[in-house]
């Protein structure tokens, strides 16, 4: 299955990327696309093993199922007002 | 009725305010936040906020739609801004309406407190000399915004 990732902030700075599509195994969870992500070393290892994460525009946990097609946004510590 | 939005256009604080108030109410309180021209010491000369525009609207109205239950008010408006600010311009109002000033200070308030922990935007602040920072913000839950 396919997901579409989203970086956003610090996160798209660090490692230049916004948006971009990412193969899965099915029955992946949010913990195994970080790991996937992580995983591709460099400033990608960077990224937050436990940060906030949203599916589908709502948040989520490292626990959560992805299907095919889901939008999963790394979300950095949000600093609104 | 309640109202919420997220916008990349200039925020019209008195927009926000015709959005509430009712002949049964009695008070309105209104929220500005505001661009500053320093932040430790240090001068600001703008702030530019990113946002995960789709979600930040969503969350909005989930926020928005909480202050009203808890003020016993549906007239709550919201919005925030996104994209570069000047110091002085407006990236958040906040306008509730509600029989007496007890439930429309809370509600304000707790619109403005939620926005800070759940709302998905970040600010990153640039200054006279050249530089610019990520603000450090807060760490929202999985459970917050769950529906």
């Amino acid at each position: 299955m396919e997901v579409t990732v989203l970086l956003f902030a610090a996160h798209r700075e660090l490692v230049g990327a916004h948006d971009m599509v990412v193969s899965l195994p099915d029955g992946a969870t949010v913990r195994t696309l970080l790991v996937e992500l992580r995983g591709r070393g460099g400033n990608w290892a960077d990224l937050p093993l436990h940060g906030a994460v949203a599916v589908n525009r709502k948040y989520a946990d490292g626990e959560t199922v992805l299907s095919d097609g889901d939008e999963v946004a790394l979300i950095p510590p949000v600093a609104g007002g | 009725m309640s109202w919420s939005d997220v916008t990349y256009d200039p925020i019209d604080s008195s927009d926000v305010l015709e959005r509430v108030g009712t002949p049964e109410d009695g008070a309105v309180a209104l929220f500005l936040g505001i661009v500053r021209n320093s932040n430790d010491d240090r001068p600001v000369a703008g702030m530019e906020y990113e946002g995960y525009a789709d979600m930040a609207r969503e969350q909005l109205a989930v926020i928005v739609t909480e202050a009203a239950e808890r003020a016993d008010s549906d007239r709550v408006a919201a919005v925030h801004r996104l994209g570069e600010l000047a110091v002085g311009e407006v990236s958040v109002a906040i306008a509730v309406s509600a029989p007496h000033r007890g439930e429309a200070f809370d509600a304000a308030r707790f619109v403005i407190e939620e926005i800070k922990t759940r709302l998905p935007i970040w600010k990153r602040e640039r200054y006279l000399d050249g530089e610019a920072e990520w603000l450090e913000g807060h760490l929202p839950l999985a459970r917050e915004g769950a529906p």
